[in-house]
């Protein structure tokens, strides 16, 4: 009985030879809950509508681990994952693993992206992932709470502080015990070398490494940027910041207890999600400036599909990549989601605007974020690692900031000789 | 002021009794708070939520994590019990040169970091084609397993009467004979106890799950607790991951206090009979 | 218990029938042949790796390409030594190990001491304290990293409402309050290991020593401290060097307690932190190999010290 199933079975594929086989696909998006609700719904969608299946794998929280894990898999060279999420900073650290995206993606479909990010994504002239959204740090505030104190946004830090503290001190004397005054992403990972480079970039203190690779991150502005976050730490801002990521900074500013947040554009949706309690009572700005002689800056973020070289399924990962970094699909992300586009065209789109009236009038912010010194190649991991540990020290209140940022000017001066990395 | 002391030694015990318990009683109360519940700090929820329980199987593969890890935890025992068996009965009962030498050699390797080995077993792992896979698990596994196996395994082979062994050499056996007829009857306790401990360790290892495993559908229980996350919109799910550690928990504590005389008898064995 | 054997290599084992020389051939062969799986299962998981972490230390492997590796000589040691994280990680574990293991002790040394007394539900809290060792390493360090949350932690909850704080503090944030946090796990569940330990000592003890200090008329206090502890002392010396050898190799509690910050690392999350998220296979398992020599030496402080029985004499 079995040999004549077996048999038939043979026949009918024989006699079907257009019946592409399922394939099935791996990808590896975000896993905090919206994205990858978002991520895993995209997916599914161009499944149904190739006929094939894709599968989510998902990651740690922490893009530091994320990494660790990415290069152990990549470097067993497992062909367990087709499609690669890849944060902006990571292309010069894996681009050995990716396939050259460039043949599949023509030059009237890439034009549509923001040329700095796709040159991002290039590294030796080979296109390792398709931008899929970006993101620049913004600053959250309640407008409730500062309206009933007779606060006005900030537009520097030191007008921050004092908010904040103006606040805080008639909330707590009214009985509110549980508000804080700004909460941000101060765990000694990936993040905080972001948070840490607009304060450094706001106070006009450079970024860590300059274009050309040189260590500019000893110098008098960054100091003074840092040594002010650090006597934030203990007041207005809380000591468990220094181990919140996103999601717990955005726990606690979404449960209606800090006053100010610096996060990612994400943020906003849940924000105004139903059942959230702040809804309808925040606003979103550019970050401040640090002091009248700074300036307002965001970092850049973002995240790229790639594919990976060992994929067994190269050219369907491609197309897979084609369609959720399509206008269809970021459109749909950046209303469900608040992330942001990476094609320029949907930041004229009405609907878009609607859902997100910052990606409009915060438009020159995502455009001129400062990046993450990636001229560091390879290296990049290391150098943000050590600048994020000085200044995790000097909140955590070991050393000050001067002798801090000396000790990781030598480290990095070592690390890139003569500004070659 | 007999009393005194008496009143002084049962608070004693109720305070040991709190310290060892109160952790595990505090993740079953946690896991069946949901939403704001878990921001209050009850003795009981007020209404239990039993939905984190079937949450924690559709949030991810939970039941796949908890099928690999016994997969992974059975094959490594099986293993270090047949390759310790055989070796401990060489070590324990038959003099030759070099004895001494292979037993400081296995108790040395009992004592290895895994960091110490994490290199270069990746790239054994990946040689053998396994990354991502469970069988890579259960050959690094051996290394935490298979050292004291033979280690407990050979404690308790000395302590055999010699008369049996006599007896079988008088009736012509070969050593093969001698041991898996008259000598692995008798060692059944002993190869429960190493193998209950065997088990224990293979599951509760995480650096060589960490490394060697990255899908979901690969990963062991610790690696997926420690790395849970996906939660719904709004909170960290400490709800999930409290229900997640308690039904893990709650067999292995089950297993521990049927089994506690051997595991204790085995965990001695090693380190106070020497 | 078995007949003392001369120490003669080549020492029949008591037989008559059989000449001793063939016996005593065939007994060795089969020896050497039940070990073979045995030892190649070994040098695979276990020497080769170590042999190959070696190797990389002394090149300047990467991850992006492990093919690629050449020897440096000691350049990837030099790196690891010249790094002042390094050296913090290393300050890190021994503070962690030396607390972790003096209160584990002593702890251990109160609850066996508890539960070598007879009183009814004794075997009860005995199960009770196997608990926390039965729990995964990994499942206890996120209960208790749930209990030590500065928001809704209920640690800070209970200590705040007895006013022993007054404001929540930030438990696993902090480097020293995260020191402080892993450290009450690892006692945790490391606690009750020491107790069985203890007491099966406890309860090898001669109770004719007991019998004569009470005629003697010593209190408790004394009988403890000059009868029993000194009859202890052996064991505990095995146990608390035992523990020590674990303690330093400890990876996992810090894992999943802490940050990534170099300054609440161990030894062994240095080593991964350079491999995996650095790439750098070569400083890494240099600084690996570095801890291996650690252990290695205390491991030869325990079997001195515990003058581990190889032969097998009674």
């Amino acid at each position: 009985m079995k040999k004549v199933l077996a048999g038939l079975v043979a026949v009918v594929a024989l006699a079907t030879p257009g019946l592409a086989r399922a394939e099935k696909l791996v990808i590896a998006c975000g896993s905090v809950g919206k994205e990858a609700d978002l991520c895993k719904q995209g997916a599914e969608a161009w499944a149904k509508k190739a006929g094939h299946t894709v599968e989510l794998m998902s990651v740690p929280q922490d893009a530091g681990q994320q990494l660790a894990q990415f290069q152990q898999l990549l470097a067993a060279g497992s062909s367990d994952v087709d499609v690669i999420r890849i944060d902006v900073v990571w292309p010069g650290l894996m681009a050995n693993h990716f396939v050259d995206l460039k043949p599949y993606f023509p030059d009237d479909v890439l034009s549509q992206h923001f040329e700095p990010i796709v040159k991002n994504n290039t590294v030796n002239g080979k296109l390792i992932a398709i931008p899929w959204f970006t993101d620049a740090g913004l600053l959250y505030y309640r407008t409730d709470l500062l309206e009933k104190h007779g606060q006005k946004p900030p537009t520097t830090w030191q007008e921050l502080a004092a908010s904040a503290k103006a606040v805080l001190d008639a909330e707590k004397k009214a009985g509110n015990s549980k508000l804080v005054g700004f909460v941000f992403q101060g765990k000694a990972y990936e993040g905080l070398t972001c948070n840490a480079l607009e304060w450094i970039d706001s106070f006009k203190g450079g970024t860590i490494v300059d274009q050309s690779g040189q260590v500019t991150v000893n110098n008098p502005k960054a100091v003074e940027a840092i040594t002010f976050f650090a006597g934030l730490v203990g007041n207005v801002v809380p000591k468990g910041v220094l181990n919140y990521q996103e999601e717990e900074a955005r726990n606690a500013f979404q449960a209606g207890n800090a006053v100010f947040m610096r996060n990612w554009p994400y943020a906003w949706s849940l924000a105004n999600s139903k059942d959230s309690p702040v809804a309808g009572k925040v606003a979103v700005m550019a970050l401040p400036k640090g002091g009248p002689d700074g300036k307002s800056t965001g970092t850049l973020g973002g995240w790229q599909l790639g594919v990976s070289k060992y994929s067994k399924n190269e050219k369907l990962a491609a197309e897979l990549v084609k369609y959720l970094t399509s206008a269809e699909e970021q459109k749909r992300r950046a209303i469900e989601g608040s992330f942001n586009p990476t094609i320029k065209s949907l930041y004229k789109d009405a609907d878009l605007l609607k859902a997100n009236p910052f990606m409009g009038n915060l438009y020159e912010t995502f455009v001129n974020a400062v990046p993450r010194p990636t001229i560091t190649g390879a290296k990049y991991n290391q150098v943000s690692t050590e600048f994020r540990n000085s200044v995790y020290s000097t909140l955590s209140g070991k050393g000050k900031a001067a002798d801090n940022l000396k000790k990781v000017e030598t480290k990095l001066k070592s690390l890139g000789k003569d500004g070659k990395w | 002021m007999r009393w005194v002391k008496k009143v002084a030694f049962w608070l004693l015990l109720a305070v040991i009794a709190v310290y060892t318990l109160f952790p595990f009683y505090w993740a079953i109360v946690s896991s069946l708070k949901t939403g704001s519940a878990l921001f209050e700090v009850s003795p009981w929820p007020k209404e239990p939520a039993w939905s984190n329980y079937s949450a924690v199987f559709t949030a991810q593969p939970f039941g796949q994590n908890i099928f690999n890890s016994v997969i992974v935890a059975t094959a490594v025992v099986v293993l270090s019990l047949v390759l310790g068996l055989t070796a401990s009965f060489a070590l324990a009962r038959i003099e030759f040169r070099g004895r001494k030498l292979l037993l400081v050699s296995v108790l040395a390797v009992s004592m290895f970091p895994q960091i110490a080995v994490l290199s270069g077993m990746f790239e054994l792992v990946r040689w053998l084609g396994v990354y991502n896979k469970l069988p890579a698990l259960i050959v690094s596994n051996l290394i935490l397993t298979l050292p004291f196996t033979v280690w407990v395994l050979t404690t308790f082979m000395r302590e055999l009467p010699k008369e049996l062994e006599e007896a079988a050499i008088v009736d012509g056996a070969t050593p093969w004979i001698t041991v898996s007829r008259v000598f692995l009857p008798l060692m059944g306790p002993a190869m429960a106890t190493t193998g209950l401990l065997a088990f224990i360790a293979a599951w509760n290892e995480f650096l060589f799950a960490l490394t060697f495993t990255q899908s979901d559908s690969v990963r062991t229980v610790p690696v997926a607790i420690a790395l849970f996350s996906g939660g719904s919109a709004f909170e960290t799910p400490w709800g999930l991951i409290m229900a997640a550690s308690v039904i893990v928990t709650v067999p292995l504590v089950v297993l521990v206090l049927i089994f506690q005389r051997k595991i204790i008898s085995g965990l001695t064995a090693g380190a106070v009979k020497g | 218990m078995t007949r003392p054997t001369t120490p003669t290599a080549g020492a029949a084992t008591g037989a008559t029938e059989l000449p001793p020389s063939a016996l005593v051939r065939e007994r060795t062969r089969a020896a050497w042949l039940f070990l073979t799986p045995t030892l190649v299962a070994m040098a695979l998981v276990a020497g080769w790796p170590l042999a190959r972490t070696f190797w990389f230390a002394f090149s300047d492997a990467n991850l992006t390409d492990m093919a690629a590796a050449q020897f440096v000589g000691l350049a990837s040691l030099q790196s690891v030594l010249e790094d002042p994280d390094w050296w913090t990680t290393v300050w890190t574990t021994f503070r962690f190990a030396l607390v972790s293991v003096s209160l584990e002790t002593v702890l251990g040394l109160i609850i066996a001491l508890a539960l070598n007394a007879k009183f009814p539900g004794r075997g009860m809290l005995r199960a009770a304290v196997l608990v926390p060792w039965a729990i995964p390493t990994v499942v206890s360090a996120r209960m208790w990293a749930w209990m030590f949350n500065d928001i809704y932690g209920v640690i800070n909850a209970m200590f705040l409402s007895v006013g022993l704080i007054s404001e929540p503090l930030a438990w696993t944030a902090e480097p020293e309050l995260s020191l402080l946090a892993v450290v009450a796990v690892d006692v945790w569940k490391t606690t009750p290991f020491m107790a069985l330990l203890i007491l099966a000592a406890l309860q090898m003890l001669p109770g004719d020593i007991y019998e004569a200090a009470k005629i003697d008329g010593a209190g408790p206090i004394r009988v403890f401290f000059q009868v029993t502890l000194p009859l202890l002392k052996g064991p505990l010396m095995v146990a608390v060097i035992f523990r020590m050898l674990d303690a330093l190799r400890v990876f996992d509690i810090f894992f999943v307690l802490t940050g990534g910050s170099t300054d609440t690392m161990p030894m062994a999350g240095y080593s991964r932190q350079r491999m995996f998220e650095y790439q750098e296979i070569g400083v890494g398992s240099a600084s690996a190999a570095l801890l291996f020599v650690i252990i290695a030496l205390f491991t030869t402080v325990y079997m001195v010290v515990g003058r581990v029985k190889l032969g097998g004499e009674a």
